[in-house]
């Protein structure tokens, strides 16, 4: 009966549904959402498909009452704005870009631009969440696959150090647990589910084996297990060493070499811990030690909507995927120096450009001091701790409800995007096209000083 | 009284729905200020559910409330919080030349804040 009422009140409003939108929520993704739109109201009344944190994410981006550009708090045009942020940029001595985990790859390529230009420094999310596992994969390389071939062929999947249930709960339903695939016709009952973590979290629910490490020794069971895949002996001090029974780890070991198509899926538990990228390295190490005897594959499980677009574009564009610098004219790749957490607490950073993100709420208290300290220009749907500090701030329209573009899934496969509803806000990619712009012309103003004839030169060589 | 302890920050429903909502809302300041604690730990320091705690170690320091769970759950001398600025501030800078800071497995001192 509800279902009927709801049916009828949807019928006689001015309504719309958008079939196959996708969810930029979450490194997943999911592009089979079917959205109920209220063009009149400009919201999103139902999300069928979605997951609870996908259902939020659509009901809640509703058009707030704010403006759309500021300066210091001051309501502004988004020229003025625009003209403003492109001034900080081009005068600060070491500007730097950080975020884009959360707009398209259209808008990513423009914020990499105009680092090129301002010689400055360009950094996004991944280096505090996979950057160790970018570092590992640098290293050690990585044997990969798409999460379509998971639901197709994987036999056993294992989950180290992350906790989808909460993080990512479509993973389990749509590509790695309960799927039926084409070699998985009965889905779960066709794998076997490991779950290793220090904490027994919600995600135990879903798994055949449930292990518990000593928090920080990761490394030292993938080790362990690296050896025993090898046929070398390992004592049994193992287990006080790490937690883990030898026979846990020899039960596992025998069913990775005999699997016929594995998985290791892996998440900041690995990352953001004692070890960093070795405990990633360990981990990509075993998935291909594990292939002399089957088919085994590692993949990282991305947080953000399209923070593996951002490591696209910006490897795309500069040839390394976070943490670059253009201050000798090319693009220079050194996590730790040009990584923002460093560049931020190390005091070097002298103007900001944050772009749809929220360092000043998750960032190290050192480095939040440093972005109080310095212009901020910056760019996201909403307030955060972030847009208080901002000299410059836009309020933007959100990438996939109210944008379309292009963004990556967490398996490096790119998915379009449709929009739901227009937004009164400017979209990321129109704002940083407009900073391109801008700060293009007051670049070639400061090389050439010879004037208008000079820049025109360059210009008509090079143009935008 | 203090304990040592081994704080935990990560990612839950909770603070993922309440993100939506925006992160300067009272849901969201309310979800990542809540510490999740082993039970027996909160029995032994005199604490109940929603009981205020100071957390502090070399970087610095928040205060929070707690929640129990089960010894199963949450081992001896673990915590768990989601992410957000009161875990921000008790995360050190330093990334050992990585990018990274070490934002999980932090070690801190828990100590029962009076009423």
């Amino acid at each position: 009966m509800a279902e009927e009422a709801n049916k009828k009140t949807e019928e006689s409003k001015n309504m719309k549904i958008v079939e196959n939108a996708t969810c930029t929520f979450c490194g997943c993704v999911c592009d089979d959402m079917e959205l109920h739109v209220d063009l009149d109201e400009k919201r999103i009344t139902k999300a069928k498909n979605a997951c609870v944190l996908g259902r939020a994410w659509f009901a809640e981006h509703v058009i707030e009452d704010a403006p759309a550009a500021m300066i210091d708090g001051k309501e502004v045009t988004v020229d003025e704005a625009i003209e403003e942020a492109a001034q900080t940029l081009v005068n600060a001595k070491f500007p730097i870009t950080y975020g884009l985990s959360d707009t398209t790859c259209e808008a990513q390529k423009h914020a990499v631009a105009i680092s090129d230009y301002i010689k400055g420094n360009i950094d996004t999310t991944t280096s505090v969440c996979h950057g160790p596992s970018g570092l590992a994969f640098q290293g050690v390389g990585e044997s990969t696959s798409t999460l379509g071939e998971v639901k197709n062929r994987a036999d056993l999947v294992i989950y180290w150090g992350g906790n989808p249930a909460e993080s990512h709960p479509r993973h389990f339903g749509r590509y790695a647990v309960t799927p039926k695939g084409m070699f998985t016709p009965n889905g779960k009952k066709d794998r076997t589910v490991v779950l290793v973590d220090v904490r027994k979290t919600k995600s135990a629910g879903v798994a055949d084996i449930l292990i518990k490490p000593k928090p920080g020794k990761d490394f030292e069971v993938l080790w362990a297990l690296r050896a025993l895949v090898k046929g070398n002996e390992i004592s049994n001090d193992i287990e006080q060493e790490t937690g883990v029974p030898l026979e846990v780890l020899t039960d596992l070991t025998e069913r990775m070499k005999n699997c016929r198509y594995g998985v290791l899926f892996f998440g900041m538990g690995l990352t953001m811990t004692r070890g960093r990228h070795f405990n990633s390295g360990a981990l990509l190490a075993l998935a291909t030690d594990l292939n002399e005897y089957t088919h085994f594959v590692a993949k990282p499980v991305r947080g953000h909507g399209n923070v593996t677009g951002a490591d696209n574009v910006v490897a795309w564009q500069t040839g390394y995927p976070f943490g670059v610098n253009f201050s000798r004219g090319y693009p220079r790749f050194n996590p730790g120096e040009f990584t923002t957490v460093d560049t931020l607490s190390n005091g070097d950073a002298d103007a900001a450009m944050i772009i749809a993100s929220d360092p000043g709420s998750n960032f190290p208290k050192k480095a939040i001091e440093h972005l109080k300290n310095i212009p901020v220009v910056v760019l996201d749907t909403k307030s955060t701790e972030t847009t208080k500090l901002a000299h410059v701030a836009f309020k933007t329209a959100t990438y996939g409800i109210n944008t379309g573009g292009t963004v990556y899934r967490m398996d490096d496969v790119s998915i379009p995007l449709r929009p739901a509803f227009e937004s009164p806000f400017p979209e990321d990619e129109v704002i940083l096209k407009g900073i391109k712009k801008r700060v293009r012309e007051l670049t070639l103003k400061k090389k050439h000083s010879g004037g208008a004839s000079g820049e025109a030169k360059v210009a008509a060589v090079n143009p935008l | 009284m203090s304990n040592k302890m081994m704080l935990i920050p990560g990612r839950s429903s909770k603070q993922g729905t309440s993100l939506n909502q925006g992160k300067l809302k009272e849901e969201y300041q309310k979800v990542t200020s809540t510490l999740e604690m082993n039970k027996d730990d909160m029995d032994k320091m005199g604490l109940i559910d929603g009981d205020k705690v100071k957390l502090s170690n070399e970087v610095g320091e928040t205060i929070v409330s707690c929640l129990g769970k089960k010894p199963e759950d949450l081992s001896e001398g673990m915590l768990f919080i989601p992410y957000g600025p009161p875990s921000s501030q008790l995360m050190t800078s330093d990334t050992a030349g990585s990018g990274m800071p070490l934002s999980k497995h932090m070690m801190v001192d828990v100590e029962k804040v009076k009423n």
